[in-house]
């Protein structure tokens, strides 16, 4: 039994979400500067030196990137083995998002009534958290700031079996050939394949997580990854759908075992500000 | 090469802008996004006058995060325009010249920038930090209960921005794919 205290998430939580907003995760860094000397269009590679400019000063002041500092989503591995003293998993995790935004200078971009639309929470919270239980003594939470202009133009769709892969390509090409200008490309696309109508919109968002130079294990769906990728970027849409070479910095694919009868996929679309992160203890 | 302008905007000023160009704006803008567009409207509705007077202003789509100690503002880039487009052809209707914003407009938007000859400048997407260094002055002006989507008034110098519909209609979204393919052509040659 290994025992962990509920500060200490709360303060984890806290650190991780400012860091996030401030400074993009490593990969994605590495791979806009790579498009920036690679974009041939003069307009596309001035978009992403402005995107790697904003990039540079958002570090040095250590303030976000974007003004939209996004809602909170964690993932949360929590082992049987562990055992939280001085509080719950959930409210430590929701005080370290109140702590980071309010504390952070950070925009609170919740409202508590999604049709009233007459109140925002003024602390950022709640942060949409998934549980997994797992055995050992691993407590594992994986946090995201996401940005809406991308949420919005992502999409869920339950196809047929008989569509198969060619429904799969051209549902997540469409989702993307709509979404990429309004969410501020390079966007990085997370798609759920399988399972039922919510597994799949959670693979979709899950896929998020994993680092752009990572790819799927089964070797038809690194495929269809590959493939994907090379078609978005062939459509010429570019930075901020301006046109250009650089359209989609990476895209990952999760399945699910599913029913006999269905087909189910999401497209969770995320701006270049993938903003995500990771704390074990 | 960049052309610089400053508002208010004029018909002249207007005209010199084509679909593409780069352009440093200075002066006062306002910003309203979602939830300041649906009070707008509603005030005018109810035959209420505006905060402000928007003939020939630019409205710039942006809600920012807290000024932190020593800012004038916090990060302050654009938000995705379509949002906004139910309320926009009353806005253009009644003076507004100009908005910023990222992503495409409808077509009965596009079509009242024609009829009453209008601008819409895209700025860099998630790029708040770069924006807010623009931003020399920020004052809430209206519907300060709404937060970060109150109404500002502010100062900008030299903000950076691209035409991406300009008063005829010709549009970024729709042709930049296609000058890029065509660029790509001839350096291929």
């Amino acid at each position: 039994m290994k025992i962990v205290q509920a500060k200490d998430i709360t303060q984890k939580v806290a650190q991780l979400c400012v860091e996030i907003n401030t400074k993009l995760a490593d990969d994605i860094d590495s791979t806009l500067k790579k498009e920036e000397r690679q974009e041939p269009y003069p307009l596309a590679r001035n978009i992403l030196s402005v995107i790697n400019e904003n990039r540079n000063l958002a570090i040095n002041a250590r303030r976000p990137i974007c003004q939209d500092t996004g809602m909170v989503v964690a993932f949360v591995k929590y082992g049987q083995e562990i055992m939280i003293k001085d509080g719950g998993i959930e409210q430590a995790i929701q005080e370290g998002v109140r702590q980071a935004y309010c504390q952070g200078y950070m925009r609170k971009s919740v409202v508590k009534d999604p049709l009233l639309r007459n109140e925002n929470t003024q602390d950022n919270t709640p942060a949409i958290v998934h549980y997994q239980i797992v055995p050992g003594e691993v407590l594992q939470i994986s946090v995201m700031a996401k940005g809406f202009g991308s949420e919005n133009t992502s999409a869920l769709k339950m196809l047929k079996p008989a569509d198969g892969v060619e429904g799969v390509k051209h549902f997540v090409l469409d989702t993307i050939r709509k979404g990429a200008p309004n969410a501020c490309a390079p966007i990085i696309a997370g798609i759920g394949i399988g399972g039922d109508f919510e597994k799949a919109a959670l693979l979709a968002k899950e896929a998020l997580f994993i680092p752009l130079d990572q790819h799927h294990k089964k070797p038809h769906l690194r495929a269809l990854e590959k493939e994907l990728l090379r078609k978005v970027n062939e459509m010429g849409i570019g930075p901020m759908g301006m046109g250009g070479q650089t359209t989609m910095l990476g895209i990952h694919v999760l399945d699910y075992p599913t029913h006999i009868a269905g087909l189910p996929v999401a497209v969770n679309i995320c701006c270049y500000v993938d903003r995500r992160g990771t704390v074990v203890f | 090469m960049k052309k610089i302008i400053s508002t208010p905007l004029s018909d002249e000023m207007i005209a010199s802008l084509s679909c593409g160009d780069q352009v440093l704006i200075s002066g006062t803008i306002y910003t309203a996004r979602d939830a300041a567009h649906k009070r707008l409207l509603e005030d005018l509705n109810q035959n209420k006058r505006l905060p402000f007077d928007i003939k020939n202003q630019i409205v710039f789509y942006m809600g920012p995060c807290p000024a932190a100690p020593g800012e004038v503002i916090g990060p302050a880039g654009p938000t995705t325009s379509h949002r906004m487009d139910k309320y926009t052809p009353k806005l253009l209707s009644l003076g507004l010249k100009g908005m910023i914003g990222k992503g495409n407009r409808s077509l009965e938007v596009i079509e009242s920038m024609k009829k009453y000859y209008d601008v819409y400048f895209a700025c860099v997407g998630g790029t708040g930090t770069l924006c807010a260094k623009h931003i020399l002055h920020s004052e809430v002006i209206a519907y300060s209960d709404l937060g970060t989507e109150a109404i500002r008034k502010i100062e900008v110098e030299d903000f950076p921005v691209f035409v991406a519909i300009d008063a005829k209609g010709n549009n970024i979204y729709e042709s930049g794919p296609e000058k890029f393919r065509k660029y790509l052509a001839t350096q291929n040659n």
